[in-house]
């Protein structure tokens, strides 16, 4: 048998994290060393599936199959696509920044109880989510994803609500009471969604008697499966219920800007870059290949919510006072065009999302990154706080300024790219609706524009004056980044080999061939 | 479900009783009685060594006898269990009165263990602290002695302890044993008596906050009586109904097969009339033991006003025991009658998942927490109950096993969290308990989540299990609104958990206790089955599956 790469992937930093946690309370440092090195591993590893994955070979690859619960129909089965693997590569990649970034978040303020150890229970927690989102990619069982897109919620809920910013307007009690309102509405929103997932969980292997993806999609394909209409779309409807509220899709978003605001700036990174992913991928996944007649028939409504999602999500980042809420509402209306790129049904439109996921999470990651370096030298999230930052602090501005016109899609960098093909992908099915979603990107130039004119420019406020520039710690989390997104910007081509045989064979399984153009598009 | 579908739930191979001309010795098989015999006869010595053991060692020889009686009685029943009686060999004990069959020997094993957890926290001695250099457990010096009185302080000053627990808990143990496995209606009462009495016995003893227990049990009797009382008169409907209390023969008349009609009672027999109210009484009964809405008004006082340690002791193992007796009697004794039967249950399951999860939000004492979420569970048992199928049946027992651990564990868990006034179960209190004892608030937060039902928790197996078997069973409304219900519970065990992780700690908050090995154990016991049921769990619902057929 061979080496189990992707079960080791998932493995090792859950390994990290008990460690971790084991670690003892004095030994702070120690702790925070040891996640830096295990989250390295873990990369390290998922580069190793990256160049052992072969883009043109099968559908799934470096699969595991081990029995797991037979009463239940359920099997460990692990399998990559094009699609897994990026994003696999994405989280590997952001973590390591992520633990970085928050070197000091979770220093404690006074030493309580001997027992009570936070730094070592930030540290385990992040690797803790970083083993179930990569176990989320992995799985090609139903439940076995289900299971880990639930569990993965307990240590973000822990995440959000017990670690927050240092600095809060309304002094630490106030913070601490909207930091637990935060995390309870998170576990909620996502806790209710997931349920109905179950619901619907269930209902499939009613109707399909195992939980295997490959089987089910090759039963449905030779339609030794059948499923009434009716069935598959409740069925779809639970699946997605639960994907729109994490990825999120407006009406189920609210948790989000209530999560990013109360969590430290890597926590709001990890769960807007990394865990929502899950979401917008198991759409990819899950979603159009088990039920592609249910998917095809909620198209022009999921599309229309996606929409409501980018115009609202930049309506409202326009009008924040908050830098993360702002932040927060940026990445709404950013999963509205993966959300639309995915529905639209063609093979740029996927594509496009799927590099989008990607380059969302690292564009989302380097700003936030600095705005949360920002936050902490001034002690204030208020944009109105700040003002002439770049004349006292230039590589802190300067950086800050590459976030945000990644953020605004500067052609360039590499969001251009893929929100250029997720516009093209929709255009050429639904002109209408790509034209509105243009209107995003204007948007997303005001708000972005307009957050660094406000804290950057300008005369230097007298609270801000004596602020200090990048820290060596802080230039190592932010430069790798950049460089990214420049790279990917201009040379975009080594994630689109990977993604796109895999985007092309779940298009095939919704049965959907990318329009011809002109003819079809105009037929239509 | 096609009528070959149920019978395939029981197996035939019980013989029908010969008629009776001269009064034979009884046969009763020993062997496949021992489970049950062995307890009860340890409780009789309890008895004895109350009589005739020095005060000083009583405690002792009691924890001796029971913990080494419940071993013995689960090595019995493990026993009986690799020979073949859950599966080939499972047939009618005792004349007719008893069944040795999959379910009862699942369930007697769980009920056994239950009860050895169980002993374990009723034999901590750490957690008060020692009253004039004795050490004490949680239950009254002396039960005579009025509270507050003269006699009760010289009690607690001479050093009296209520070491009757012990025989009392092994009777309570027995009439469960025998509760699931009753074959009879008259057995199924005598069990019924047999286990409710200690426990309203045992719910009155606490040592601290006595009038509240005394109240608790008073109020259980009462309407335990009640319950008692409507299955009792549902049993005499039944058997003028059927002419017979024998489970397999009023299942028969029932279906119709049995055509002779005996003469004393030829103007009721067959009078569905009868059949209708009188089975409906019988289930009234056991709805009440299992604590569905809207026979579960006791639960939240009792639970609350007993002794932590019986409390959980009751909430899992009689939640057991009656889910055992309510899936014999309606899968043996009245699957002809599921047409009826079921629509009422679906009634019952909705508002007891519904309205426990609901009300549950609302309470501020641990105690009655988690009293209205053990009712929101019987709703979700009951999905199970309601499928009809060998799954619903061993899904049931899953469930069940899954969920007593989690519950004593849990219990446990709040004996440790102490002030000045004994146990501090006012949810304020246990604020900030996260930091002050963070591998404590660790261990109930797993159980919570376990409650909540979260993935790899023994909750969610089992949760899983029993709704896969509800929807198989045709019941997918039930499998939706019993995922609302848990949404909703979900936010009041998040509650908790917030409370104890994100508030901060009040300076005069209560301590945790720092408790015997056996405490420990039943603690340690409830995690480690927690998160093994939740993780890995084929074994044991191999076990529950082979054990899903009824004997007949």
């Amino acid at each position: 048998m061979s080496f189990p790469l992707l079960t080791a992937t998932a493995v090792l930093p859950a390994i990290g994290a008990i460690a971790t946690a084991a670690v003892p309370a004095a030994r702070r440092t120690a702790a925070k060393w040891l996640a830096l090195t295990v989250s390295l591993a873990t990369l390290a590893l998922a580069i190793t599936v990256l160049v052992r994955f072969d883009p043109d070979g099968g559908r799934y690859q470096l699969t595991e199959s081990h029995a797991w619960i037979k009463d239940f129909g359920v099997r460990y089965e692990l399998g990559v696509d094009g699609i897994a693997v990026a994003l696999i590569a994405l989280t590997a990649l952001l973590i390591p920044f992520i633990i970085l970034a928050g070197w000091h978040d979770a220093d404690p303020l006074e030493t309580g109880s001997r027992r009570w150890r936070p730094t070592q229970g930030f540290f385990a927690l992040i690797l803790g989510v970083e083993a179930m989102v990569i176990i989320s990619f992995e799985a090609t069982d139903v439940f076995l994803f289900y299971i880990f897109f639930e569990a993965m919620l307990i240590p973000m809920y822990f995440l959000i609500g017990g670690f927050g910013d240092r600095a809060h307007e309304h002094g630490e009690e106030a913070a601490s009471t909207q930091r637990s309102y935060a995390a309870v509405k998170f576990l909620l929103y996502n806790l209710v969604g997931g349920l109905i997932m179950l619901a619907a969980v269930i209902g499939l292997y009613v109707v399909a008697g195992n939980f295997s993806l490959q089987e089910i999609a090759q039963a449905r394909a030779n339609g030794s499966l059948h499923m009434a209409t009716s069935t598959e779309r409740w069925l779809f409807l639970g699946f997605f219920f639960a994907f729109a509220v994490k990825a999120p899709l407006w009406p189920l978003h609210t948790w989000l800007p209530n999560a990013m605001q109360e969590s430290t700036a890597p926590v709001a990174v990890l769960i807007t870059a990394v865990v929502d992913k899950v979401g917008t991928f198991a759409m990819l996944r899950f979603c159009l290949q088990l039920f592609p007649e249910a998917s095809k028939w909620a198209t022009p409504v999921i599309l229309v919510l996606a929409l409501i999602s980018i115009v609202y999500g930049a309506l409202l980042a326009v009008g924040q006072r908050d830098i993360k809420r702002l932040v927060a509402y940026a990445s709404i209306s950013h999963f509205g065009f993966i959300i639309m790129g995915i529905f639209a049904m063609t093979s740029q439109g996927q594509s496009g999302a799927t590099l989008y996921m990607v380059n969302h999470g690292i564009s989302t990651a380097a700003w936030m990154l600095l705005a949360g370096f920002l936050i902490s030298r001034r002690g204030s999230r208020l944009i109105a706080d700040y003002g002439g930052v770049q004349k006292v602090a230039p590589v802190l501005a300067g950086t800050f300024l590459i976030g945000t016109l990644a953020t605004l899609s500067l052609p360039g960098l590499a969001p251009f790219v893929s929100e250029f093909l997720v516009l093209v992908g929709t255009f050429t099915r639904y002109p209408a609706i790509g034209i509105i979603g243009t209107f995003g990107i204007v948007l997303a130039a005001l708000y972005a524009l307009v957050l660094y004119q406000r804290t950057m420019t300008g005369p230097v406020k007298p609270e801000v004056s004596a602020m200090p520039d990048l820290r060596a710690r802080e230039l190592v989390v932010v430069a790798p980044l950049i460089v990214l997104l420049v790279f990917l910007g201009v040379y975009p081509k080594p994630v689109t080999d990977i993604v796109n045989p895999a985007v092309k064979s779940t298009l095939s399984d919704v049965h959907k061939k990318d329009p011809k153009p002109e003819v079809e598009a105009v037929a239509k | 479900m096609s009528a070959a579908a149920v019978h395939s739930l029981w197996t035939t191979a019980a013989t029908a009783a010969e008629p009776i001309s001269k009064i034979n010795a009884p046969k009763i098989e020993y062997g496949q009685l021992s489970p049950t015999l062995i307890v009860v006869g340890a409780a009789i010595v309890g008895v004895l060594i109350e009589a005739f053991v020095p005060r000083k060692s009583r405690y002792y020889a009691q924890v001796f006898v029971s913990a080494v009686a419940l071993v013995a009685a689960f090595a019995a029943v493990v026993a009986l269990a690799a020979d073949g009686y859950g599966t080939t060999k499972a047939h009618i004990a005792a004349m007719g009165a008893i069944a040795v069959d999959g379910p009862s020997l699942f369930l007697q094993g769980t009920i056994l263990l239950a009860g050895l957890v169980g002993l374990f926290t009723f034999a901590e001695r750490r957690l008060d602290p020692a009253a004039h250099g004795n050490r004490v457990d949680s239950f009254a010096a002396q039960a005579a002695s009025v509270p507050g009185s003269d006699s009760e302080k010289a009690a607690v000053k001479a050093g009296f302890t209520t070491t009757e627990v012990f025989p009392l808990l092994l009777f309570a143990v027995s009439g469960m044993l025998v509760f699931p496995s009753a074959n009879d209606l008259l057995t199924l009462f005598v069990a019924l008596e047999v286990f409710s009495l200690p426990l309203y016995l045992l719910c009155a003893l606490a040592r601290r906050k006595r009038l509240m227990s005394q109240e608790a049990a008073v109020k259980y009797f009462l309407l335990g009586a009640f319950a008692s009382a409507f299955t009792l008169f549902g049993i005499a409907l039944l058997y003028g109904y059927a002419g017979s209390v024998s489970y397999g023969t009023i299942a028969r008349v029932v279906d119709g097969t049995v055509t002779n009609v005996d003469p004393a009672l030829a103007d009721t027999m067959g009078n569905d009339a009868l059949l209708l109210v009188g089975g409906a009484m019988i289930v009234m009964g056991l709805l009440f033991k299992v604590g569905a809405v809207p026979f579960h008004m006791w639960t939240p006082d009792v639970y609350q006003g007993a002794p932590t340690p019986v409390t959980g002791f009751m909430a899992a193992a009689t939640k057991v025991a009656a889910f055992g007796a309510l899936l014999r009697l309606l899968y043996v004794v009245l699957p002809g009658l599921r047409w009826d039967w079921r629509p009422v249950m679906w009634a019952v399951a909705i508002v007891t998942m519904l309205g426990g999860a609901i009300v549950a939000i609302t309470q501020t004492d641990i105690k009655r927490l988690l009293a209205y979420s053990s009712i929101a569970h019987a709703g979700f048992i009951l999905a199970g109950v309601i499928a009809t199928s060998k799954d619903g049946v061993s899904s049931v027992l899953f469930y069940l096993a899954a969920y007593s651990f989690v519950t004593i564990g849990a219990f446990a868990v709040v004996t440790l969290v102490r002030d000045a006034g004994g146990e501090a179960t006012h949810l304020s209190k246990w604020a900030g308990l996260g930091r002050r004892s963070p591998l404590v608030a660790a261990v109930f937060a797993v159980f919570l989540l376990a409650f909540a039902g979260i993935p790899l928790t023994s909750g969610f197996a089992g949760k899983f299990a029993v709704f896969k078997a509800a929807a198989e069973g045709g019941a997918a409304p039930l499998v939706v609104i019993g995922v609302i219900s848990s949404a909703v519970a979900a936010f009041f065990y998040i509650r908790v958990i917030v409370l104890m992780f994100f508030s901060e700690p009040r300076p005069e908050g209560p301590t945790v206790a720092v408790p015997s090995p056996l405490t420990m154990t039943a603690i340690g016991l409830g995690v480690v089955v927690t998160l093994v049921l939740g993780i890995a769990p084929q074994y044991f619902l191999d076990l529950a599956s082979q054990a899903g057929v009824f004997v007949r």
